[in-house]
């Protein structure tokens, strides 16, 4: 595992979510759950970021700034689908300001279910994300870009 | 002298932001003149749908119009519809709405007491509050089923009942809950640093708020005696309460109301099983909702409003929600208005802003 692999940074973007899966990530950051026991770090900036979790669906205003936050993550990156809205709409996909799920603008690598995500379901999506990243590393790697 | 007037973009993705909002701060010097808001990140149009959702489905839509206040928006929905069609809801379903309704506060309280100590960097204060708050969705995910998204109330009553043993039990656990806040508040409410960013902080005069139109907390925090709960809607007419006001009209005033709320909130929880009353959670429904009605309620953050309109068939016509944010941004514009540029984080932090509530 290379270094970074150890202490992957995480990057939340709430598209338009209801703030129940926000809270759930937040959760999960915190004591009880602790997802910093596998180096996980909450950052503010895309610039740090390894993995990028995003909550809740598309729309017009938003699409460009999590487009935006996207090409600011330097690659190899993962992104998260967090909730049902994120990965496809969720119950709000009728709505005329939905326009879809978070793959319709960025690729997204792993969805996690729920609505409102549990805390665990989170804990398994970036341990997968983490799998996700090493691959990509190791492609890179293999790539001769070092 | 003053100097050249810039414009700093604030948000839409910022640290101490977890939701998107985006601010344009004209400032001069290092002085806030105007703050001009511009919101619409995260709307949804979810109001629209009642046209193709019936009335007693749109109640799982109603609860995601927010995932914090989310059982609070599912109760005045059903008490719209209720209110609409005459229904009479039974006593003991009123009483678990009411204690599902201030667990709720609880949590959001908790929630942006934590939010909060973060943002100004104070990370074990955040993490304690955040340890605070699981034992409230302990006992919300224990009597519900479900941690942020409960979806137990149904037009018509509840769906799920609380047995009296799992009520005395609570009362128990809620004694060491308390005794936790009591360790925070202490905190909140003393420490130097926080106290240097508080005071004299994001000031909303008790005219202004009242001019402006602010509710929950933030009204309280100006001196206004504004409760929703006061008008007796759920339990609320059997318990004695008052709200909780201060008049410091600043960010600790607003810091000060929040973290006494805990404690009233489990005090009225604390009233709510002494007066448990006995009998069905809900009654059978039937036809539909016709004519329109004003449905109100206390979130945490302050009074929301369900407007609701139906014309005799499964579907609503019309569903119209006021939330609390949105009715305190203009008050959050003036407390800009004059505000040091490195104040602005924590100003806006304040009010406690819900993006996902004011847009939808
Ligand atoms: S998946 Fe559910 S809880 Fe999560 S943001 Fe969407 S509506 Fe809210």
């Amino acid at each position: 595992m290379s270094s970074a692999g150890k202490s992957p940074w995480l990057l939340h973007y709430n598209a338009s979510s209801c703030n129940g899966c926000d809270i759930e990530i937040l959760a999960a950051l915190t004591p009880l759950y602790d997802v910093e026991r596998f180096g996980i770090i909450n950052t503010g900036n895309p610039a740090h970021a390894d993995i990028f979790v995003v909550t809740g669906s598309v729309n017009e205003q938003n699409k460009e700034v999590l487009k935006n936050l996207y090409d600011q993550i330097p690659e190899p990156k993962v992104v998260l689908a967090v909730g049902i809205c994120a990965s496809s709409g969720g119950v709000f996909r009728d709505c005329y300001n939905v326009s879809g799920g978070v793959d319709t603008i960025i690729p997204v690598d792993v969805y996690v279910p729920g609505c409102s995500v549990r805390p665990e379901a989170l804990i398994e999506g970036v341990v997968k994300a983490l799998g996700v990243l090493e691959e990509k590393r190791a492609a890179v790697d293999n790539g001769g870009l070092r | 002298m003053t100097g050249k007037r810039t414009v700093v973009p604030f948000g839409p993705q910022h640290p101490v932001l977890p939701e998107p909002i985006h601010l344009d701060l004209v400032i001069e010097d290092e002085h806030v003149v105007e703050a001009i808001p511009s919101i619409g990140y995260v709307h949804r149009g979810l109001e629209s749908l009642v046209d193709r959702r019936e009335y007693s489905d749109f109640v799982y839509l109603a609860e995601r119009i927010c995932g914090i206040c989310s059982f609070t928006h599912s109760s005045t929905f059903c008490q719209g519809v209720e209110g609409l069609m005459g229904i009479e809801v039974p006593a003991r379903a009123t009483y678990l709405r009411t204690m599902w309704g201030e667990y709720s506060r609880l949590h959001s309280h908790l929630l942006w007491l934590g939010l909060f100590a973060d943002a100004l960097g104070f990370e074990s204060l955040f993490y304690n509050a955040w340890k605070i708050r699981e034992s409230i969705l302990n006992e919300l995910e224990a009597t519900t089923g479900g941690r942020v998204i409960q979806g137990v109330c149904k037009v018509g009553g509840v769906r799920r009942d609380v047995t009296n043993e799992f009520l005395s039990g609570m009362d128990k656990r809620l004694d060491d809950i308390e005794a936790e806040m009591q360790e925070m508040s202490k905190v909140f409410l003393s420490d130097y640093t926080l106290k240097k960013r508080l005071v004299g902080k994001g000031v909303l005069k008790t005219d202004a708020a009242y001019n402006l139109g602010a509710v929950g907390p933030v009204a309280r925090a100006s001196g206004l005696v504004e409760d929703v709960r006061t008008s007796g809607y759920l339990a609320y007419g059997d318990i004695s309460f008052k709200p909780v006001t201060a008049d410091g009209c600043d960010g600790y005033a607003r810091c000060e109301v929040r973290c006494k709320e805990l404690f009233q909130s489990v005090d009225i929880i604390h009233q709510i099983i002494a007066g448990m009353p006995e009998g069905d959670v809900s009654v059978p429904v039937k036809g539909n909702p016709d004519g329109e009605f004003f449905s109100r309620s206390e979130q945490p953050r302050g009074e929301v409003i369900h407007y609701l309109r139906g014309n005799g068939t499964k579907n609503l016509t019309q569903f119209r929600v006021r939330t609390p944010t949105l009715t305190n941004v203009p008050s959050l514009v003036a407390m800009l208005a004059g505000a040091e540029l490195a104040d602005v984080p924590q100003i806006v932090l304040t009010i406690d802003p819900c993006i996902g509530c004011m847009e939808r």
